[in-house]
Formats: C-alpha cells, sequence, structure tokens
C-alpha cells in the first residue's frame, strides 16, 4: 500500500510520516511535492504537519493554495483516505476538506506534550485498530490547536459521531471539567472526521508515537486501521 | 588595484575610528598593512573583522592551551562547527553559541536568531540537524523586566526552533540576580551526517563563482558584531536597531536547499553570513584556502535602494548564506535554490591574485592583500590578577553560619530548595518547545541529559549543558573544572560515553584584571578536565563584555556535551522506574556546604570554596554508570549535584509526573557529618542509581574504586523518608511535587514588563 506525504514548503513533520510508514509499517511512501498535480497512485494521502508557509497569515491559510491541493481534493471526493496531521488538520479545515477552525491555544503558549486521547469510534478508516473508549498516548505540538466550530457544526459533529479522538486529563488533574483539553479546544476535540469518513484531521501526532523508545507506540494503529480500511 | 573613496563618505577622523571600536594600535597595524589610510568602506570591515566577537583577541591565546584532538575528531575548532565520528560512516555535527548581548535588548528576535545562527552553523557542514540545546541565565523571577526576558526568550526559541522542526531537548535555565542586567542566552545544535558528506567552508578553485543565496540583504543588524563586543549601558536601548530579526520559515527553506547543494556536488563551500555578515563570511572562507577574492557589492540582492556598500558589506540580515560554486554550475545551483523560492545571485569569484577585494561594479573600493585582514588581527593577554573580594568570600568560613530557625525541620529546607526556580521543574519553559519532531527522542527534557537515537542504527547519542556560573566565580579554576565533570557525568547518567564538548565562555570585560584572571584560569581548568576525562573541545564561542551598569556575570564557561551509547534502548533515565528497586549512592557524601544553593537559597550568601573536584574519581564514576547502564542493571540514574543528595533524592521521586514513586532511605552511616551538608551539600563525583541487583552494581563499582553503598529503595510510596541516626525526615511527595512542579509557573503568572525596574536614562 502506498502512503503520498505531501511536502509543502516549511511541512516538518513529512519525514516523521514517512519513517512511520516505511520503517514501522514496512509500506511504501513516497513525498509528494506541493508544486505537482500528480498523488503518484498513492492509497493515501498524508498532509503532515509543520509550518507551511511559515504560518504566516494564519496555519494553512496559504497552503491550501498549493497546485497539489487540487488533486488532493479530488482524491478526498472520491472518497480517497486523506490524513491531516497538526498542520495537516489546519490545512485540511482551510481548504474545507473538514468543518470548524484551529485557534491559537487558550493560554497563547506552544505546548508540546505527550497527551492522553480517548478512541471515541473505533469504526473509521482511522481507528477500527483501537477499541471504543481505549485512551491511548499521543504527543501533541502546536501553538494554534483549539478546535472551534460553531454551534450548529458542533451539534452535527457529535450527533453524526464525527469526533474521532478526544483529550482526557491525566489522572488526578484538578479541576477537570466535562471538557478537559490542553489547548481550550470545543468539547475537547482532538481529531474530526469528514461528513464521507474518509478525511480524518488530528491535532495530535501519531506518527511520532510509533515505538516504546519514543515513549508510546499508541500511534501507530492509526497507520495500521488504514491498511485494514484500504485493503478491505 | 586603486581604491577608491567613495562620494559621500565621512572623512577618517580619530573620532570615528574610536567610534568604530578600533584602537590606535590597531589603526597602526591597518595602516602598516595598507600602507595608506583605509577608506571608510575599509573601516567598516577591519571593525567587524577585528571585533571581540569575530577576532577571539583577548581569548585566541587561551583558547590554544585547550586539548582539541582524538581519533575520532574529524573537525576541531576553526570551522562552523565541530564534528566527531560515531561509527557506521556516521558523524555528529555540534556547536554552541550567544546571543547574549542581542536578548538583553530585544529577548524575542535576540533569541530567535541565536538559533537560526546555529542552526546555519550545523547545516553549512553538511549535517541534518537533530537537535537543539540551550543554556539560560537571567537575573532574579521577582522582577517583572526579568520576566519579560524570559517570556520573550522562550517564546523566541520556541518559534524559531518549533517551525524549522528541530526538536529542543535539553538545555538548563538558570536564575540569579548577577545576571540581572545581562542575561546570557546560548543555543546549541547538535547534527547528523555521513562522514563522506562532511563539507568545509573552504573557498577553493581560481575562477569557481561565489554566490549570496538566501534571504536579500537589509539594513537589519548592522555593526551587531561589533555591538556584541563592548559592555551593555543603558543607551544600548537605543542600538535594539542592532538586533536582527528571524523569519523561521525561510530558514526552513534554506535549510532544505542547503543540504541539496551540498549533496548535489555542485559546490566547493558554503557558510553562514552570521556576524559581521557578508564580509566575515567571505573573509574567512578566503583564509581558510590562502586564495584571493573578489566580491562585487553592487550584484548582492539587497532589499531597499540605495544601500551603501559599508552598509550591504556589513548587514546581519538572517537566513543569508555564501557559496563557492563550481565553475559551470551556476545554472544548477539556481534551480535548486528556485525549486525552494529562494534567490542565487553570483556577486564575485576565486581569484588567483592574493588580495580580499570588494568592488561596486568596477570601482575597487576595499582591498586588503592576502589573508591578512583575518590574519593581521592582534591578539592580547592583559593583565591578571584575582579579585581579593572574591577570594574573601572563598575562604570565609560558611560552616560556621549559624542555621535558620526554620531549618530544623529540613523538609522545609528541602522544599525551600526544590522551588529554587534555578531548581525547581522547567517545565514551563521546555513545554513551549517541541521536543518530539524527527521522532529520535528517546529522553527528552525534564531529566539529566536528553538521549537521542540515530537512524538506521542501535546507537543513541545524549546531549547536555552545564555550568554553575557560582562556582566558577568563586573559584574559576575549580568551577570549570566541574562544568566540564558534571556535563559528562549528566551524559553518562544516561549510559553514554562522553565524547567531546563545545564550549560557549561568558564573561565580562576582559581589560579588567580580575576579569581576564577569571576567563584564564577558567579555560585551564577547562583544559584540564577536558585532558583527564578525553572530551576534547571542538569548537565553540567567546561572548565577552557581558557587563551592565550593575557589574559583570558571574564568569560563565557553558560546556555542551556530546556522549554516545552504543544501545540506546538501554539509555536510563533519571527517575526511580520499579518499586522494590535498591538505591545505591556511588560516591561520597561532603562535609561542605561551600558555594551550594542551599547557601544561597536558605542564606542569601554566596561564599565558600566550591565542591573537590578529583577528576580521576569523576572519570572511574562515568566508567561504572556506563559500564552498568549498558549492562542492563541499572534502572535510573541521577546525577547529584545543585542541592545536593535530598534534592536528588527527591527529583529521583518526583521528576516524571506520570509516574512518582516514594522511597525510604538510611544515610546513618554518615551521621557524624553536619546534617545540613550532608542533605544539601554539593559533592562532586557522586550519582543516585536504582537497580534490582544491587550487589552487582557495588561489584562494578569497586573495580573501578568508586565508593558505592546501598542506601535504600523505592517502596512506590507517597513519601520520601530519609533516616539519619535516630531522625526521620518524611517528606510528602504531594508537597515536593507542588513546590517543584509549581514555583516557576506561579512566578510567571505575575506581570512581565519590558520597563527596566530602575530608572534608565534613554538615550536618543
Amino acid at each position: 500500500m502506498k502512503f503520498g506525504i505531501v511536502t509543502f514548503p516549511g511541512s516538518n513533520c513529512d519525514y516523521d510520516a514517512y519513517r512511520a510508514v516505511v520503517e514501522t509499517l514496512g509500506e511504501t511512501a513516497v513525498y509528494v511535492w506541493h508544486k505537482d498535480h500528480d498523488l503518484q497512485d498513492a492509497d493515501v494521502v498524508v498532509l503532515p504537519g509543520g509550518f507551511s508557509y511559515g504560518d504566516y497569515l494564519r496555519p494553512g491559510a496559504i497552503a491550501r493554495f498549493s497546485p497539489i491541493m487540487t488533486e488532493v481534493a479530488a482524491h478526498a471526493r472520491r472518497g480517497g483516505p486523506v490524513l491531516g496531521i497538526c498542520n495537516g488538520f489546519q490545512i485540511a479545515c482551510e481548504a474545507g476538506l473538514l468543518p470548524g477552525a484551529l485557534l491559537r491555544n487558550a493560554n497563547l503558549q506552544f505546548i508540546s506534550e505527550l497527551v492522553t486521547l480517548r478512541v471515541e469510534r473505533a469504526d473509521t478508516a482511522f481507528t477500527n485498530r483501537y477499541r471504543p473508549g481505549q485512551t491511548i498516548a499521543i504527543p501533541i505540538a502546536h501553538g494554534d490547536g483549539r478546535y472551534t466550530a460553531d454551534a450548529d457544526t458542533l451539534q452535527r459533529l457529535e450527533g453524526e459521531g464525527r469526533v474521532v479522538f478526544r483529550y482526557v486529563a491525566p489522572p488526578g488533574t484538578p479541576g477537570a471539567g466535562e471538557w478537559w483539553s490542553p489547548n481550550g479546544a470545543m468539547h475537547a476535540i482532538a481529531g474530526i472526521v469528514s461528513d464521507g469518513g474518509n478525511v480524518l484531521g488530528m491535532m495530535p501526532h501519531p506518527e511520532r508515537a510509533v515505538s516504546p523508545l519514543l515513549g508510546s507506540s499508541d500511534g501507530v494503529g492509526v497507520f495500521q486501521s488504514l491498511l485494514t480500511a484500504v485493503a478491505a | 588595484m586603486t581604491v577608491h573613496k567613495r562620494p559621500g563618505d565621512p572623512a577618517i577622523t580619530p573620532a570615528l575610528v574610536a567610534e568604530h571600536g578600533i584602537t590606535e594600535d590597531e589603526y597602526r597595524r591597518l595602516i602598516d598593512m595598507l600602507g595608506r589610510a583605509p577608506t571608510f568602506t575599509e573601516l567598516g570591515v577591519v571593525s567587524a573583522l577585528w571585533s571581540e566577537h569575530c577576532s577571539y583577541k583577548h581569548s585566541r591565546p587561551l583558547l590554544r592551551t585547550l586539548p582539541t584532538k582524538a581519533d575520532y575528531v574529524l573537525q576541531g575548532p576553526g570551522e562552523n562547527a565541530g564534528v566527531i565520528a560515531i561509527g557506521d560512516g556516521l558523524a555528529v555535527a555540534f556547536k554552541i553559541e550567544s546571543h547574549n548581548h542581542p536578548s538583553a535588548v530585544e529577548p524575542y528576535q535576540g533569541a530567535a536568531t541565536g538559533v537560526g545562527g546555529i542552526l546555519r552553523d550545523v547545516f553549512t557542514m553538511g549535517a541534518r540537524p537533530i537537535a537543539m540545546l540551550n543554556s539560560l541565565r537571567f537575573g532574579a523571577l521577582d522582577s517583572a523586566r526579568v520576566r519579560y526576558l524570559v517570556a520573550g526568550v522562550v517564546k523566541g526559541i520556541g518559534d524559531y526552533g518549533n517551525c524549522v522542526g528541530v526538536p529542543t531537548v535539553a538545555g538548563e535555565v538558570v536564575f540569579d540576580p548577577a545576571y540581572d542586567g545581562n542575561p546570557l542566552v546560548n543555543a546549541m545544535c547538535v547534527g547528523l551526517l555521513k562522514e563522506s558528506e562532511l563539507m568545509r567552508a573552504v573557498a577553493q578553485g581560481v575562477g569557481n563563482p561565489i554566490i549570496a543565496v538566501g534571504a536579500r540583504t537589509g539594513r537589519d543588524g548592522i555593526h551587531g558584531a561589533s555591538f556584541a563586543s563592548e559592555d551593555l549601558s543603558d543607551a544600548n536601548e537605543a542600538k535594539r536597531p542592532r538586533v536582527q530579526v528571524g523569519d523561521p520559515f525561510t530558514e526552513k527553506l534554506l535549510l532544505e536547499a542547503s543540504l541539496e547543494l551540498i549533496h548535489s556536488g555542485h559546490i566547493v563551500a558554503i557558510q553562514d553570513m552570521g556576524a559581521a555578515g557578508l564580509t566575515s563570511s567571505s573573509a574567512e572562507m578566503a583564509a581558510r584556502g590562502d586564495v584571493g577574492v573578489t566580491i562585487d557589492v553592487s550584484r548582492v540582492p539587497v532589499r531597499e535602494p540605495h544601500m551603501t556598500p559599508y552598509e550591504i558589506l556589513l548587514s546581519e540580515s538572517q537566513e543569508r548564506m555564501l557559496v563557492v560554486a563550481k565553475r559551470g554550475r551556476e545554472d544548477a545551483v539556481r534551480a535548486i535554490l528556485e525549486k525552494w523560492d529562494l534567490t542565487a545571485a553570483v556577486i564575485g569569484e576565486v581569484i588567483a591574485e592574493p588580495v580580499y577585494r570588494v568592488t561596486e561594479g568596477d570601482t575597487v573600493i576595499a582591498e586588503f592583500p592576502g589573508t591578512r585582514l583575518v590574519t593581521d588581527c592582534p591578539t592580547y593577554t592583559p593583565d591578571a590578577a584575582e579579585s581579593p573580594a572574591i577570594r574573601a568570600l572563598r575562604e570565609r568560613d560558611v560552616d560556621a553560619l549559624p542555621e535558620r530557625p526554620e531549618e530544623s525541620d529540613p523538609v522545609w529546607t528541602l522544599t525551600q530548595l526544590l522551588s529554587s526556580p534555578t531548581i525547581a521543574s522547567k517545565q514551563w519553559v521546555y513545554r513551549q518547545y517541541d521536543s518530539t519532531v524527527r521522532t529520535n527522542t528517546v529522553v527528552g527534557p525534564g531529566g539529566d541529559a536528553a538521549v537521542l537515537r540515530i537512524p538506521h542504527s542501535t546507537r543513541g547519542i545524549a546531549v547536555k549543558t552545564d555550568c554553575n556560573g557560582r562556582y566558577v566565580y568563586l573559584d574559576p579554576r575549580a568551577g570549570a573544572r566541574i562544568a566540564v565533570a558534571e556535563a559528562a557525568r549528566n551524559v553518562a547518567c544516561t549510559g553514554a560515553r562522553p565524547k567531546a564538548i563545545t564550549n560557549n565562555l561568558n564573561f565580562g570585560n576582559p581589560r579588567k584584571p580580575e576579569t581576564y584572571y577569571q576567563l584564564r584560569e577558567a579555560v585551564a581548568g577547562m583544559a584540564e578536565a577536558c585532558t583527564a576525562l578525553g572530551t576534547p573541545v571542538t569548537g565553540g564561542n567567546v561572548s565577552l563584555y557581558n557587563e551592565s551598569p550593575r557589574g559583570a556575570v558571574y564568569p560563565t564557561p557553558v560546556i555542551g556535551m556530546v556522549g554516545l551509547l552504543d544501545d540506546v534502548s538501554r539509555a536510563a533515565r533519571a527517575t526511580f522506574a520499579a518499586p522494590g528497586d535498591r538505591i545505591v549512592l556511588l560516591g561520597e557524601p561532603t562535609a561542605s556546604i561551600g558555594a551550594s544553593e542551599y547557601l544561597q537559597r536558605i542564606h542569601g550568601v554566596v561564599a565558600g570554596a566550591p565542591p573537590a573536584c578529583d577528576l580521576a574519581a569523576e572519570q572511574a564514576l562515568i566508567d561504572t554508570l556506563v559500564e552498568a547502564i549498558g549492562a542492563g542493571v541499572v534502572t535510573s540514574a541521577h546525577d547529584c549535584s545543585d542541592g545536593g543528595l535530598a534534592v536528588a533524592l527527591a527529583e529521583c521521586a518526583i521528576m516524571n509526573r506520570g509516574r512518582q514513586l516514594g522511597a525510604r532511605v538510611d544515610l546513618t552511616p554518615w551521621a557524624g557529618l553536619p546534617l545540613r551538608a550532608l542533605l544539601f551539600g554539593e559533592g562532586q563525583g557522586r550519582a543516585l542509581v536504582s537497580t534490582p541487583d544491587a550487589k552487582r552494581v557495588r561489584a562494578l563499582a569497586a573495580q573501578h574504586g568508586v565508593p558505592a553503598r546501598e542506601i535504600g529503595a523505592v517502596d512506590g510510596g507517597d513519601t520520601l523518608q530519609i533516616a539519619v541516626g535516630g531522625r526521620s525526615i518524611v517528606a510528602k511527595l504531594a508537597a515536593l511535587d507542588e513546590a517543584y512542579f509549581e514555583a516557576i509557573p506561579r512566578i510567571m503568572s505575575r506581570p512581565a514588563s519590558a520597563a527596566a525596574d530602575s530608572p534608565v536614562t534613554t538615550a536618543v
């Protein structure tokens, strides 16, 4: 199976995604240059993390105009899986592949740490290897990860079961209310899917949680789930 | 060729020469070299290249005494970064550099551009940056101005490194009134390369084109190098325009383009246009290759019209590189830069004539014979004398100092120390740094050294910066020895064998005898330790004139250490791993509280002799740690330094906030020592390890002659219990946790202000 990892100018987790696919999964990955119009027959498109165009203007706002995004959108329309991680999630929102927006973290600081996520849906192309309700440890590293959407959109996302990952408080966190998140995300949303279920955007980095040596291998399931889904 | 004065250039007067920081003697030397008076452009070029920052004129004679060789050192001092071989045909390039003066006046951009500069130094060697560290010193945090500096520096470091995509994995942050007016911001970068792809910044090949690459040249940062070579004063606020502005996005593009250029085979040399910009990069590359160069400033891409040659030559605009390409490959070079949306312009060439020449179109506006511009800079060995006041402080009998009443409860003292900002958790800081990008981080910030895995290899490297400026202040030679030993010990606590260092010498004004004494003694101590521990110096940086109206900073020779692990999966962490493990103290407790954090925090006293540092004992301890961890016998290892044994024990118990494990220890064998020295004295050559097999650890230690005693066990409870004689000291982990983790967030939540705490005269 082939993963096409898009390199925008300023992408810096394209390499991490490549390693996760090739070294951990043993599958094929190709870098797709943002100025091209060819996805190289990739089965899965990865919009990786980083700071495309320096995040200048607004994260993802310029990258969505990159030539390759025409093909990414077409791939998504055909039902092809698209995995947007961190900056890739921001790009997917700017490109209209996913609803909502990622705003500046509530504390106005960049946050880098291992967080706990709850898998809300284990029946998607991205999470079929997890158990529903399972908690997993995945790192975050972002300054603009506060998921925000209008009330109707939130209601629709919740109603249609499209919230796939939610932040949960580390045990013993004082004052953790109904929704706990490191960045102030609405409904503690860490990841959502498109209405077709084939585009996942998530702020945490599953491609960085691929080995016990790195502190967690809980992210491998996202990639393995895609193998299962695409093979099916 | 005839050198032309440009219309509109100011006349060269003694006042103008002095304004350029050139002494009368240096000016005479310049006239001797040229055989005539310099033009204004030439004066600017010389003032930059002969500044302390570029020329190391007060430190070079001392630096020559440092050990620099080992069979694995591929590149020692004199290049953009040092390089050591790590096996399997791979090598590590690393270097530390200061951005103290810019950060003092503009903390965000000052720190950000410091990160940018050191990244470029590493990737110009052909290395892919894989880790950043930073060593920061600030004044006391109760000042709103200091909080402003801390917040700005941390954000600047984070925004730059995070965007470029290099993880920031380790470092240190120290708070002390000694740094009130003059913070220290040292950034270290570590890169990975194939030995076969090592690139040097040596211009060669007559007729080869010289190409300016990356960002355009603007008016920012002009005379940054000279600015960094003088004391900070209140008037420095007015020099804020000398601070450069960083663009990490362009840096990321430049990084990718530069590595692609180096791997393409189209170029022969590449160097960052860093301090003193185009001037120093072109002159230094020419001097290393012993060739002539000619540069036409009218061909340099600029940001704004009407820039003078003087400005173009001295601009410190960021994210620029100077490349010497192979003749005929200009278009291939340009194509690579275009792919990354960057510009490349041929601005000169390597010439046979032994001369450094600058033209403006066809008109020669500056010319220096041979490489003398670089090699003729004078060096100085000023008078040195120890300050009697500091000697008196060192010789003070601090053990006679009476205890405070609160100290009858050692838990109170321990809590005070854990909440001392220098000891307390720096999570508030490193949470703002991406520490996991590139997926190599095995041990990240918050412990002793950081550990990174090497892709496609079982090996790993451990990296750490260290220096206790208070020790160096009280005894420069001993303090510098300790800085090296502690860095080595920290690296060894992960299981890595210390291999080599880079150093950043942050000192005051060397023309003051007491400062030059500190510099000379510290370098001597560093040389002793590096020789004894087999860790040569591969390069570094010297930052002098770290003085504000309030005086000089503590002399702070920061050590950046790199160590190598054969099996990275065995890397040890600092924190207790499993209930039931035995705790072994390697090394001996101390009877002294001299120069300790305890004295400063609890008594407000900076005095006494720093701890003794027996380098043979340090080496034995390192050998023991490396062997025991490599054999998989040890489950945690933690250096025992700032705050002493009690603080180290508490850190082992609580630093891993996700899994805090209590412990019981019995220090009765040393009940004869003063209790405060036993608990909080900062003896060197010690480490705390936890292990399921204490017997084996003791046997390994015995082989190396390292004292080792089983002092207790990890019990997994919610307290740290320390028995001494009949006495039991019981600290609740929750209280220690609060002291350690909440201290800095609590202080940083108070308002910050760019305004100086005391009134300053605003220079116009």
